[in-house]
């Protein structure tokens, strides 16, 4: 029991994950930053944006749903942080483990995307409400080939579990290549899902200030911004359990310099992909989704068959 | 969805300078968009007429922040035209070169714009940080970033340096490299142009119709460009080409805009190499003498148009000035309508717009819809008071006691 409370709350739950969560953000600041050929953010700048804002007024839009405006940011942080309990982390078995936990994790990473949607809606600002609905366009483009994309390698693992699928590839190494597309259009997903160029669109500031969040503010808003934060951890650590799955079985300090190596180059790829391209418009966005990304993700699960016909 | 109708402005992350845009909106699409100016008005043309030429050079030049020089090179030649003042060739180099730098500097501020609209930070960066390299080149030359302060009636007053000539030279050497750079995005990058493409349709016949001026003119293949078809300072003897393209779209705008970037390096290097030994400013008189001119210049945005009237003492009777902006204002609503939510950022933005200074007057109309008509100056009086009325405040209640 007390393991347990360990486990949510300090390591590698609640606490774990926002100082990570907020280390990671610097990252990706600092890299996108010197892309940009900027000097870039303090490594603390995120904690100082994160206390800052816990202690600003938070205000609540007086047409807005009160309780549901209250609530719904502490509702997406405690689902994202939920999943890291299901995700191998430093070897291949998470803390908790079930049958089919994918289903469950990619279940509880759409929660945080939903809330965004209602958050915008109960708002009931104008560039709120446009932005919400941008969300859930956004969230049908991209989660169907997102889901595709982990399933394919779950197809070949034979489980539906991530800690049977990473022990799978931790034996067999060389069957990863065969996931190449998958891994693709995963990133590319993440981008959509995590809300960054070139898939911005739902708080793209110059179009419509911030889209859902544009009446948060205070410790709501930071609430909200951690979720984003979290999600991208969780999201980094999903694919590289999945696509990366190299483990040092046994050692555990070895085991989680590996997999802050592997969320690091993941991150950094991100941080790429955010600085190379323009916003795309919301159409071209769910085109660019079912046209080249679904297929992609569709021919993933295909090599996959295939190859476990073969073996 | 509906139709809903979103309010654009005057306050909003996408405009630098307050405009009001009401879009009617089908689901993303816009059905229907009405633009409205009047919320910067600060009276420069009255300004002028109080004040005596030489306090109105300072005044002009800040009618604009980046095209200054635009400005006060436009109103100077009128005032040199009224009274007859042979402007020393050397100053009318300088005065083009410092006008050319300014366009560069003015486009390149426009390609960041233009980049952070459609989300693309890292090219707004980058062309920001190029664009530092000829402020650098403006502040050696003039002294400032901004507001150069060159002119003055009848030259310039700083001359250059053949050690700031190399430097010039220099500093245009990097900004032409980086600028094909820029062009070998703009048609390379497929976001980029999948942004920008089809985006703010203007044909040609509109663009004549609504009469438009500058790249966005140019960009609908309208061959206009003051600098040729009406020469002004030295440009009649300056090789260069009139940059046009037909595209007719947001992306034709930004081609235009980074092809004339070329052009204006191409200026730069040949006014230096030629500059005509001389003085650089002759004696002007401080009373003008009676007479009326119009100027047009070629500003980064368009064409600009100053007229200016004297009534022989040093103050002008009436100084008229039509920013390049207002020239392409009336295009907008045709650009916007048909098209995305999304996209008008870019479409605003690509127009260059500078809407201080443009706002020449304030139209009052009634608060409710139906009645289009002006107000006229009872009934503001009257609305006023019973604005505050209304809020339980009573002006008749107030008693000042003046001593």
């Amino acid at each position: 029991m007390l393991l347990s409370l360990f486990y949510i709350f300090i390591f590698p739950g609640f606490l774990f994950l926002s100082i990570y969560g907020l280390l990671l953000e610097f990252l990706d600041r600092k890299l996108y930053a010197r892309f940009q050929n900027r000097i870039g953010p303090p490594w603390f700048q995120p904690f100082a944006d994160f206390i800052k804002l816990i202690g600003k007024e938070a205000i609540v839009p007086a047409s807005a749903e009160k309780i549901m405006f209250r609530i719904l940011p502490a509702f997406a942080l405690a689902s994202v942080s939920a999943v890291i309990l299901y995700v191998p982390l430093w070897s291949t078995g998470a803390l908790f483990s079930f049958r089919s936990d994918l289903i469950v994790v990619l279940y509880l990473l759409t929660i945080p995307t939903i809330t965004f949607f209602i958050a915008g809606w109960v708002s009931t600002s104008l560039y709120s409400t446009l932005g919400s609905v941008r969300t859930l366009t956004q969230l049908f483009a991209y989660e169907v080939p997102l889901f595709m994309a982990l399933l394919g390698p779950a197809l070949l693992a034979g489980s539906w579990s991530i800690s049977e699928i990473a022990s799978f590839y931790h034996e067999h190494p060389l069957l990863i290549l065969f996931n190449i597309p998958g891994f693709i259009v995963a990133i590319i997903a993440m981008q959509g899902k995590l809300e960054r160029v070139p898939f911005d669109i739902p708080e793209a500031e110059t179009e419509i200030v911030a889209g859902s969040f544009t009446e948060y503010s205070g410790r709501y808003l930071a609430l909200f911004r951690m979720t984003v934060d979290i999600e991208m951890i969780v999201l980094v650590s999903l694919v590289a359990a999945i696509f990366f799955p190299f483990y040092a079985q046994g050692n555990v300090a070895l085991g989680i310099v590996l997999y802050l190596l592997k969320t690091v180059i993941l991150v950094f790829i991100l941080a790429l992909i955010r600085s190379l391209m323009a916003r795309l418009r919301i159409e071209q966005m769910v085109k660019f989704c079912w046209k080249y990304l679904a297929p992609a993700a569709i021919l993933q699960i295909i090599v996959d068959l295939l190859v476990k016909g073969v073996l | 969805m509906g139709r809903i109708e979103i309010p654009l402005g005057p306050q909003h992350p996408a405009l630098k300078e307050p405009a009001n845009f009401r879009l009617y909106l089908e689901g993303e699409r816009i059905a229907a968009s009405n633009v409205a100016l009047g919320y910067n008005h600060r009276g420069v043309e009255k300004a002028c007429e109080q004040r005596t030429y030489i306090e109105d050079m300072y005044l002009i030049e800040r009618v604009c922040g980046i095209c200054s020089h635009s400005h006060s090179s436009c109103f100077i030649s009128a005032v040199e035209e009224i009274a007859k003042l042979e402007v020393p060739k050397r100053a009318k180099y300088i005065r083009m070169i410092i006008g050319e730098l300014e366009r560069i500097h003015s486009h390149l501020l426009w390609l960041g714009v233009a980049a952070h609209e459609i989300g693309f930070d890292t090219l707004f960066m980058y062309s920001w940080r190029d664009r530092e390299v000829v402020m650098d080149i403006l502040a050696m030359l003039s002294g400032n970033r901004v507001n150069y302060a060159i002119n003055k009636v009848g030259g310039v007053r700083r001359d250059i340096s053949e050690e700031q000539k190399e430097q010039v030279l220099k500093a245009v050497d990097i900004l032409e490299e980086r600028t094909r750079y820029y062009i070998d995005i703009v048609y390379s990058e497929t976001t980029l142009i999948g942004r920008l493409k089809d985006v703010g349709k203007l044909s040609y016949e509109d663009a004549v119709r609504f009469g438009a001026a500058g790249p966005v003119a140019r960009a609908s293949g309208v061959d206009r460009d003051t600098r040729r078809d009406d020469p002004y300072l030295a440009y009649d003897e300056i090789p260069f080409n009139v940059i046009t393209d037909d595209h007719c779209d947001v992306l034709g705008r930004t081609i235009v805009r980074a092809k004339e970037l070329m052009e204006s390096y191409k200026i730069i290097r040949f006014a230096l190499k030629n500059l005509p030994e001389g003085d650089i400013t002759t004696r002007s008189p401080r009373r003008i003498p009676a007479g009326e001119a119009l100027s047009r210049y070629e500003a980064p945005r368009g064409e600009d148009v100053h007229y200016v009237r004297a009534n022989g003492t040093d103050k002008p009777e009436r100084v008229k000035l039509r920013a390049p902006t207002l020239a392409n204002w009336a295009s907008i609503t045709n650009m916007l309508d048909g098209g995305y939510l999304a996209d008008v950022p870019i479409v605003v933005a690509a127009i260059d717009p500078c809407i201080s200074c443009t706002d020449r007057a304030i139209l009052i109309r009634y608060p409710d819809s139906r009645n289009e008509n002006l107000m006229d100056w009872n009934s503001l009086r009257k609305y006023s008071i019973d604005f505050y009325k209304n809020k339980g405040f009573n002006a008749k209640n107030i008693r000042m006691n003046i001593k």
